[in-house]
């Protein structure tokens, strides 16, 4: 199984500059599991702990197929051989 | 330095006036690596706020996606500050996530929607630092192809005697 995983800049640090990378998995919990052990650093990144265990980080989004991870389960969405992932930080401020 | 045509600077001032009190926000994009911000694309401000600007999710990736097709980068990200001065706030600094790009700040909180002047200021902001930097407004920029028109790179560039810098 593999899935494109497109990184943003700011996290190109921990993917060695690479702008894609593939990765596994049949969730996106699973995958970003999968991403961590090749690129350590870049699970903390996407998520956080919170009330209900780990959730992605507010202001980081995600997105499969084109579809943002938040509409379809978040970090159980599912995911499938061909998948394509996008990492994309929030433009945003106050 | 961040160098900007004053037809685009005016589009800026003009959108940050038009939706005061809310801030605005956009991005102009540009070559990659070229450091020329060229297209503005105005963004729809999704938190409606005027205290907080936010991209709509999928409008941010279909921004993404139409620049990487374009082989473009946002140089510019530009939003509004609508009652406080254009520096970047503690919020700005820690969701500052394209260490490349000039963050424009305009501040709106002296004359609203209305003419006169605006404060316009441009900072990087790197690993949460933030260092303004001058703005140097040219008259217009470089001929360029357009990329809808013609997807093919300009054969002729431009000299470097024809640039304004």
């Amino acid at each position: 199984m593999a899935i494109e995983v497109r990184i943003p800049t700011i996290l190109r640090t921990y993917t060695g500059g690479e702008k894609a990378v593939t990765a596994d998995g049949s969730s996106l919990s699973a995958l970003i599991d999968d991403l961590e052990a090749s690129h350590p650093g870049i699970k903390e990144r996407l998520v956080e702990d919170s009330d209900s265990g780990t959730d992605l980080r507010r202001f980081v989004n995600v997105y499969v197929n084109d579809e943002d991870v938040r509409f379809i389960g978040g970090l159980e969405a599912e995911l499938a051989d061909g998948d394509q992932v996008v990492v994309l930080p929030a433009v945003a401020g106050g | 330095m961040l160098s900007i045509d004053q037809e685009t600077y005016d589009a800026i001032v003009a959108h940050a006036k038009r939706d005061h009190p809310d801030e605005a926000c956009g991005v102009v994009a540009g070559p990659a690596g070229s450091d020329r911000p060229e297209r503005m694309v105005e963004m729809v401000n999704a938190a409606g706020s005027p205290t907080f600007y936010e991209f709509d999710s999928l409008e941010l990736l279909a921004l993404y996606k139409d620049m990487d097709a374009r082989d473009e980068e946002p140089v510019v990200i530009y939003h509004s500050h609508t009652a406080t001065e254009a520096y970047p706030s503690r919020t700005d600094i820690g969701l500052a996530s394209e260490p490349n790009a000039h963050y424009v700040l305009v501040s709106t909180r002296e004359h609203g929607n209305n003419d006169g002047p605006v404060e316009f200021r441009s900072y990087r902001i790197q690993d949460g630092e933030v260092t303004e930097e001058e703005v140097a407004v040219v008259p217009a920029r470089d001929p360029q192809p357009d990329p809808q028109s013609d997807p093919e790179p300009d054969p002729e560039p431009v000299p470097e005697s024809a640039r304004r810098t």
